[in-house]
């Protein structure tokens, strides 16, 4: 396996896993990854994605269900020969270890002699953009640059997979912009496969070419950036990615593109069935984002009152008190001079289109 | 301790804090060092004649030799069996869950709460002709004579191996405890097989572990002078009982406070390889 072929498909195949102690870590996940895809895996802690990373890694044997890489089903084999290049959230860089030594690591294993190593780890270095580094200890660099060199070791053994376990956890706000370019500019080169595990859903869409959500083990919605954040299918999925009112109500009429829904705050609006079909007189919630809801001047949408309003900059965000006691945000953009509301302001608000309200069966 | 004046370094606390322990150790190990020292200078037991006589008759005494290098072997093996042994045991601390830690750790430990003599005489139980060994083996068929493992080089050093064992393995699950586990994942993501991963990662970042257990197993079992004479027996004498014999038995201090000082000496000399050792290992370990 010493030159596998980079950009290999991964399949996830109703991988279910279950605790020594029998609760589920993850439950029937599905996942048909393109070679050369980048792959966010986004959830809340706990959910099971580094479960299903360490799966995939070949260092926890599922229960059930199978792990494809390209064509070959490697649930057989143990961590060292499924060419599964990983970067942990610590980075663990060997210590003892000389930069150069360290990407070299893998090289060594499959008994590539010296000279030719040293070669490889110098291009890989040059690779990540750290080629004076060779001979130092990992200790003796920086966050960001540890990052490097641990993604520059993976690289090293012509992974046909490449993991990421929260790569970007541990830097500061502005180097983690610059590693995550530095890292989608790498997987380009490449063309590797990628998988990223993230609890931050900015990176996640800001990265990837689709998103896996999960949630308490389950996948929620599998899509591209914008289905996700967009078009979510689950209730779960449109309060995770992003934020959003949730606003009770009660179906009128239904059918399956649109359903017209009575909010308890006062007013029918036209909202998207998002989870399936909706039943006439079924209680839902729906679900507007703070920048789809717009204030209105004419005697359309429910009626509130302004509590508070942030100005964040780009927006301004109002927070304003429904009929029914509930609290919805209001994000407007600051397109030349933003009216300024005043605290206990009256207000009528509406979503700006239908296709922006998603309703849900409201969950017991 | 007085007010102090304002300007004083905060991080230079009073030496006087230390005197008491201080104090202890100038009466009690400092004083009768240098009265051992002062007492080995002297070419006849009634002290009236100054000289080095003492140091030449052991450095030129085969017999006196024999007994240093068989002690100072003697330690060898016993570190070696210890590290043999107590490294799968630490290794395997750090793989398994709370509960077998604790028992593993109870069982570590073990050796440290029940007495020396005890500790001894068991093992004489364990490897006597008619003991526990023997009886088995023979019962088995295995053997027809007993086999002779008491007051045998093997014998003393399995029994001291024993009794030094936590000395070995206490360090040894401390150095391991702190190698991030995710390195072992690395490793092996990267292809390298157990053996690999074991060699090239796992024992080069135990080593601050490795050379703390040696040095502290080193140097209990070479003066570990009541398992060495119960199980080692009148054939088989280490420096600590010559020691003995010639100070309590032939009342010769002179000699005895000479056998001391050299001893003394060569273990210091081990020790410090070891430490030379520690310092060149020095990028290992840390973070």
């Amino acid at each position: 396996m010493a030159d596998a072929p980079s950009g290999r498909s991964l399949v996830v195949d109703a991988v279910t896993h279950r605790y020594p102690s029998g609760a589920l870590a993850v439950e029937n996940i599905n996942l048909d990854i393109k070679g050369g895809e980048i792959i966010a895996l986004l959830g809340p802690s706990g959910c099971g994605k580094t479960t299903l990373l360490r799966i995939i890694a070949g260092f926890i044997a599922q229960t059930q269900g199978r792990i494809i890489i390209g064509d070959d089903i490697v649930d057989a084999l143990p961590p060292n020969k499924r060419a599964v290049g990983i970067v942990f959230q610590n980075y663990a860089l060997f210590p003892h270890l000389s930069i150069s030594e360290n990407v070299a690591y893998g090289l060594a294993a499959r008994g590539i002699d010296k000279a030719a190593r040293q070669r490889e780890a110098q291009r890989l270095l040059e690779l990540v953009q750290l080629p004076t580094m060779a001979e130092r200890l990992p200790r003796q660099l920086s966050g960001g640059q540890q990052q490097r060199v641990a993604l520059a070791r993976a690289l090293a053994i012509k992974p046909s997979i490449l993991l990421l376990d929260e790569p970007f956890a541990a830097l500061d706000k502005n180097l983690r912009l610059d590693m995550q370019i530095e890292v989608k500019r790498l997987q380009r080169v490449s063309g590797i496969t990628t998988l990223i595990v993230t609890h931050d859903q900015e990176e996640a869409l800001s990265m990837a070419d689709r998103v896996a959500v999960l949630s308490h083990g389950k996948l929620e919605q599998f899509g591209s950036p914008s289905d996700v954040y967009d078009r979510p299918q689950t209730l779960f999925v449109n309060t995770f990615v992003g934020s959003t009112n949730r606003m009770p109500g009660v179906v009128v009429s239904a059918d399956r593109t649109a359903a017209k829904v009575r909010l308890d705050a006062g007013a029918e609006i036209i909202a998207r069935p998002a989870g399936g079909a909706l039943s006439e007189g079924g209680r839902v919630t729906v679900c507007i984002r703070p920048e789809h809801l717009q204030f209105v001047g004419d005697g359309t949408g429910f009626a509130g009152v302004v509590g508070m309003s942030l100005p964040l900059g780009a927006t301004v965000v109002h927070e304003v008190t429904t009929a029914d006691g509930s609290g919805v945000k209001v994000s407007q953009a600051r397109i030349g001079e933003t009216r300024a509301l005043e605290n206990g302001a009256a207000v009528r608000l509406a979503p700006l289109a239908p296709s922006l309200a998603n309703a849900f069966p409201a969950t017991l | 301790m007085g007010a102090a004046p304002a300007s004083r370094d905060v991080t230079s606390y009073g030496m006087g804090l230390a005197a008491p322990l201080a104090l202890f150790f100038l009466i009690f190990f400092v004083a009768p060092l240098l009265q051992l020292f002062w007492l080995s200078l002297h070419n006849d037991t009634a002290g009236l004649h100054w000289g080095l006589g003492q140091y030449l008759h052991f450095l030129t005494d085969p017999f006196s030799l024999g007994v240093l290098g068989s002690t100072l072997l003697l330690g060898a093996e016993v570190t070696a069996v210890c590290l043999v042994l107590g490294f799968p045991i630490a290794w395997l601390y750090q793989r398994v869950g709370p509960k077998l830690q604790t028992i593993i750790i109870l069982i570590v430990l073990l050796p440290l709460l029940t007495s020396v003599v005890v500790r001894t005489f068991a093992w004489i139980v364990i490897l006597g002709r008619q003991g526990i060994i023997n009886a088995t083996l023979q019962s088995l068929g295995v053997i027809d004579t007993p086999l002779k493992l008491l007051y045998t080089q093997f014998g003393v050093v399995i029994a001291l191996a024993q009794v030094q064992m936590p000395l070995m393995t206490l360090p040894l699950i401390t150095a391991l405890g702190r190698i991030d586990p995710n390195l072992d994942d690395a490793s092996c993501s990267l292809g390298a097989g157990s053996w690999r991963t074991f060699f090239r990662i796992v024992l080069p970042l135990s080593l601050p572990g490795v050379i703390a257990g040696c040095t502290l197993t080193y140097a209990a079992a070479i003066t570990a002078f009541i398992t060495q004479s119960l199980v080692g027996g009148g054939q088989m004498l280490f420096m600590p009982m010559y020691l003995y014999q010639q100070a309590s038995t032939l009342q010769n201090w002179p000699f005895a406070a000479a056998i001391s000082i050299i001893f003394l000496l060569a273990v210091l000399a081990v020790v410090s390889v070891f430490t030379t050792l520690g310092r060149l290992s020095r990028g290992y370990g840390g973070a």
